[in-house]
């Protein structure tokens, strides 16, 4: 089986010396889910095609890259399941999406192409866009495809990209936003579909690249992964300085004037891939600090030990990542704070729909928004 | 069913087993051109009025593949988002009358979803005749054929599916072709 061996390589599975830490650390693994990420580095490292394939937990893995990060021995776990399962998916395996697979036809259409989008109704008056040319892309990603589809959690997250085109108009910025914009292929990359991904990238890089955009400002965590990891082969030329919308808000917070009065207290749950994917912590709790009133309580687990949100790539909704969001929502509660600020919209997909809890919903019950929606609403006018 | 899937193809029909893209235009602007629709259809209102129209030999347009559902309230996003995404050059949703869905109110969840898809149908760029929701009864043949009549011609109107025109539809493909839609439901 060459091509696990050359797996096995590259993510470094060879160097497992089987202490079961990853298993040990999964938080899929400890709410009880049948699930050991050392089960799959194993298989790899036994060419065992047909465990990997058939045992039916390919699709358990939140991706959330907690066990990269214990793993002595520093195997690329995260790395080899998104291997394992492009491997998967040229032999017909997929996962079982909980919305009956509407979300990956939706991102399967955008990799076809050959329609154009009506993605573009949430721009309101006073927000000031280039649709082709300009020096700075701001990136929307597929909020206004969550806000459609998920009407029954109240799910707002246009809101934040709204905030993040406000902000960016204050600061001078006309940024590039694009109606052709697609789909940046994330969750079928994670559900194994290279070939749509492929695709994905090939248009999106050519998009940004038409525009002669100098910077690639980001709000959804996901996509800024994909672009600053994922995209880099399809790069041709000099890349766009790609930046997520709370590190470009970072560097600018003295020309931002804020309201005085008001007094909060706001916790941050930091999204999987800004925080262990890219390294990504303290613009987010920067720009919470610049806000006067705003008071930080960080949760139990934070920064590089945060426990993701649960929902990952449509792939894996079942009770332990259920579990999963009301312990963390009861975190977030218990620091006292009014509101629980992220910087990533899948985020607040999954918790809202966590919060739908008929007989936890008061307990856990919290306000969600973006980091972005944030500052924007702290602004002087 | 089975039956007539055995049946030999007559005359031009199932003479070629594959579309490309040129193909696909040129029939577009032809008269030769058929759309490939997909029907949902519950089991115990439209799908029997498909079949008192049948029985009832009331004539209508044979380009559509009925896809049975015990209640129109399983009718998902996912559903008609999948048929688009394999080609489909309309989706028609049917079920009971309100007040009449065997299960009480799985009709009033299937609006829901419904309105749900069109959003996301919207978003998508494909135009909102190729997506259609009608109630009609099992008693009622004559309706069958004329929303199906009227929905064929509408989408026949719009042409193939700008997502259908992009596939290289071959037979081994999961996206059945007109030839076999016709074969299935003649
Ligand atoms: S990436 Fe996260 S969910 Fe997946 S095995 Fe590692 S710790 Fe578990
Ligand atoms: S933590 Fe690392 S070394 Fe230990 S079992 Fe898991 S992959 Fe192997
Ligand atoms: S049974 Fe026909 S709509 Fe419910």
């Amino acid at each position: 089986m060459p091509e696990l061996a050359d797996v096995a390589k590259t993510t470094r599975a060879w160097a497992c010396y089987d202490c079961g830490k990853c298993t040990a650390t999964c938080p899929i693994a400890r709410v009880g889910g049948d699930y050991s990420p050392r089960r799959h580095v194993l298989a790899t490292n036994l060419r065992d095609r047909k465990e990997i394939v058939s045992n039916g937990t390919l699709f358990s893995c939140l991706t959330c890259s907690l066990c990269d990060r214990r793993c002595p021995a520093e195997v690329g776990y995260t790395q080899l399941i998104q291997k394992l399962r492009e491997l998967s998916h040229r032999e017909g395996v997929e996962p079982d999406c909980p919305h009956g697979g509407a979300l990956q036809s939706v991102m399967r259409m955008m990799a076809t192409g050959g329609t154009q989008q009506n993605r573009m109704d949430w721009l309101s008056d006073d927000l000031k866009t280039e649709p082709k040319q300009g020096t700075l892309f701001y990136w929307t990603g597929c909020a206004m495809y969550y806000d459609a589809f998920f009407p029954d959690f109240q799910v707002t997250t246009l809101n934040g990209t709204r905030a993040a085109v406000r902000l960016l108009n204050k600061l001078g910025q006309t940024p590039v936003v694009s109606p052709d914009e697609r789909c940046c292929g994330h969750d079928l990359l994670w559900n194994g579909d290279r070939q749509s991904f492929e695709s994905l990238a090939r248009h999106n890089v050519k998009l940004v690249a038409d525009s002669g955009a100098e910077t690639l400002v980001v709000s959804c965590a996901e996509c800024l992964r994909t672009w600053k990891l994922d995209y880099q082969p399809f790069f041709e030329g000099k890349p766009p300085r790609i930046m997520h919308i709370t590190e470009f808000l970072a560097e600018h917070v003295p020309e931002l004037k804020f309201k005085t009065d008001g007094q909060r207290r706001v916790t941050f749950q930091d999204p999987c891939r800004l925080g262990r994917h890219l390294g990504i912590y303290d613009a987010p709790r920067q720009m919470l600090a610049a806000m006067p009133g705003v008071e930080l309580a960080e949760m139990r687990r934070s920064g590089p030990a945060a426990l993701c949100c649960a929902g990952g790539t449509w792939s894996n909704c079942d009770r332990f990542a259920k579990q999963l969001q009301v312990g963390r929502l009861r975190e977030a509660r218990a620091t006292g704070a009014e509101v629980l600020a992220t910087a990533c919209p899948k985020c607040q997909v999954h918790f809202r729909c966590a919060m739908k809890d008929p007989n936890l919903g008061g307990e856990i019950e919290i306000e969600l928004r973006d980091v972005a929606e944030l500052v924007a609403d702290a602004l002087a006018e | 069913m089975p039956a007539s899937t055995k049946r030999k193809p007559r005359g031009k029909r199932g003479a070629k087993k594959t579309r490309d893209t040129s193909t696909a235009r040129a029939e577009a602007r032809g008269s030769s051109w058929d759309p490939r629709i997909v029907v949902f259809a519950c089991n115990w209102c439209s799908y029997a009025g498909a079949d008192t129209a049948g029985v009832s030999r009331i004539q209508h347009q044979p380009h559509f593949r009925m896809i049975r559902v015990m209640c129109s309230g399983r009718i998902q996003p996912g559903f008609v988002l999948r048929a688009f995404e394999k080609g489909a050059d309309g989706v028609l949703v049917s079920g009971c009358h309100f007040g009449d869905c065997h299960y009480v109110f799985g009709n009033e969840r299937a609006v829901e979803q419904f309105e749900k898809t069109k959003n996301v149908v919207r978003l998508l760029g494909l135009e909102e005749g190729r997506l259609r929701l009608e109630w009609i009864s099992a008693a009622e043949g004559v309706r069958f054929a004329e929303v199906i009549n009227e929905f064929t011609d509408q989408v026949r109107q719009l042409g193939p599916s700008p997502l259908a025109d992009k596939r290289v539809i071959s037979s081994q493909s999961s996206v059945i072709s007109k030839e076999r839609a016709a074969e299935v439901v003649h």
